[in-house]
């Protein structure tokens, strides 16, 4: 899956599609095939805020708990609670239908420190 | 990350070719997944799964002393095992901690102690360290030979055609030696997923032919190369040990519930003495089965609370597509706690989510 040319990337892979003075964030293909078939998510609380780079949740393969980190700072206005019975959502389809959570903006300039997709597509074919 | 000297078994090749993810495990490179292990625990339960287990430790024995000197360093019987059988067994320490569990096959001639591949080392220096002035010859054949496992309802449909002798008629944990597409090989009818199925031995050089005509032959229906990750999904759902979770050196086969291989009356093996004041006693710590009633999944380590006592800890947990999309642990419980039917918590980072014990084993085939 080629990295969508309209989002931004951080080095954690996570995608944040900014709207606005909101955003969309997830996991990248790059992601959800690296953990394998994902079976559980904690994502951040309605109402709560979450750090550019600092700790947003946590995703769980079958083998493993990974930690989830936000990519950029924000309120977090809204999560995909389908996940909860659907977590094998994310793994489908990283960019759509297994979108994480949504957050109102802190600071649009922080996307000054995330990748485009060039720049994403080099770190995530290593 | 260094992968130093990792050992590759004979279908290294083959487990490239096929796109696995290979890691390291007990100092081979093994496949943990192909597709996904979700997908290759599915195709186990519904048709078969092709694993390569040749990373296990697999010594053989000869010599008229073997079965009463192993007699004296495992706890289940082995002179009373029939030609051709296959039996369970745990070798324990002093104290009735366990070193291993293994799988004895009693052959023509000679006899196959399979044991696993974190424990090779440790098993080779304990078996030589203990051997008689004569009457028991040992060679360690780790790596030299490979095992293939093919495991699922399909499994005798699916071997059949590749042996002479009728596999449908093999009795449970017994064994044939005969040849699988003209290769000779010993073939057991164990396993370790709780489904139907065999494990093939075969010499290291016909290992990748046998591998890939298996699944070329019948991939169509239904047969999936399987990683590790599956088998571990499949063992717990199975409620069969894992060493290092359910069997340590400081769990006991009693605790772990496997006191049914357990022959007290065989008067003097290591462990012996201290395993029967366990039993006496009744007072020991437990594996015990737990289904979450969350979605989080328990995993190794997590502390289980019973109202407000830390009552343990985990052993082994996983998402368990065979129980009904459940998260399933197996965790070491205080006795009180470890009655089926017992609400417990376990604390997933720092929060407690409910749990509930159950009887061993969380699935059983219906066949």
């Amino acid at each position: 899956m080629a990295q969508p040319e309209h989002l931004l990337y951080s080095k954690e892979h996570e995608w944040v599609k900014v709207d606005g003075d909101t955003a969309t964030i997830g996991v990248t293909d790059y992601a959800q095939n690296s953990l394998g078939d994902i079976v559980y998510v904690e994502l951040p609380k309605v109402g709560g805020k979450v750090e550019q780079f600092g700790n947003a949740g946590v995703i769980e393969s079958v083998k493993a708990v990974s930690d989830l980190y936000s990519p950029i700072s924000g309120e977090v206005l809204e999560v995909n609670n389908a996940l909860d019975a659907d977590p094998a959502a994310i793994n489908r389809a990283p960019y759509d239908e297994g979108w994480l959570f949504k957050v109102r903006l802190a600071d649009a300039g922080e996307t000054a420190n995330l990748l485009g997709a060039a720049d994403y597509e080099k770190l995530a074919t290593l | 990350m260094s992968v130093g000297t990792l050992r590759r078994t004979a279908l290294y090749d083959e487990h490239v070719r096929l796109g696995a993810r290979l890691v390291p495990f007990a100092g081979f490179e093994m496949p943990v997944q192909y597709s996904s292990i979700l997908q290759e625990h599915d195709a186990v339960r519904r048709d078969a799964g092709l694993f390569d287990l040749s990373h296990m430790g697999q010594f053989v024995l000869t010599g008229e002393g073997v079965a009463a000197w192993a007699d004296t360093l495992a706890i289940n019987d082995v002179a009373t095992m029939k030609p051709l059988q296959a039996r369970y067994n745990i070798f324990c320490n002093e104290h009735g901690g366990a070193h291993d569990d293994t799988i004895f096959y009693r052959l023509d001639g000679r006899w196959l102690l399979v044991v696993n591949a974190s424990n090779a080392a440790k098993m080779w220096d304990h078996l030589n360290a203990h051997m008689p002035f004569s009457g028991v010859g040992l060679a360690n054949h780790h790596g030299e030979r490979a095992l293939i496992a093919i495991q699922g309802p399909k499994s005798v449909a699916m071997l059949a055609p590749h042996v002479r002798a009728d596999v449908s008629a093999m009795k449970y944990y017994f064994c044939i030696e005969d040849e699988v597409d003209g290769v000779a090989a010993v073939i057991a009818r164990t396993g370790y997923t709780g489904e139907d199925g065999f494990e093939i031995f075969v010499e290291n050089e016909h290992a990748p032919k046998l591998w890939n005509d298996l699944l070329t032959r019948h991939a169509g229906e239904g047969l999936v190369p399987c990683g590790l990750g599956a088998r571990d999904v499949l063992r717990l759902e199975a409620g069969m040990p894992l060493y290092g979770h359910e069997l340590t050196e400081a769990i006991t086969p009693v605790q772990a519930g496997q006191a049914w291989a357990l022959k007290l009356r065989k008067p003097q093996f290591i462990g012996r003495d201290a395993l029967a004041a366990q039993v006496e006693r009744d007072d020991f710590s437990r594996i015990a089965g737990l289904v979450m009633e969350g979605r989080a999944p328990a995993r190794e380590g997590y502390t289980v609370w019973h109202g407000h006592r830390n009552v343990g800890e985990v052993r082994s947990g996983s998402f368990a597509p065979s129980i009904g999309n459940k998260n399933i642990a197996t965790a070491l419980l205080q006795p009180a706690a470890a009655t089926v039917g017992t609400a417990l918590e376990v604390e997933i980072r720092g929060t407690r989510h409910p749990a509930r014990v159950v009887a061993l084993p969380f699935y059983k085939r219906s066949t």
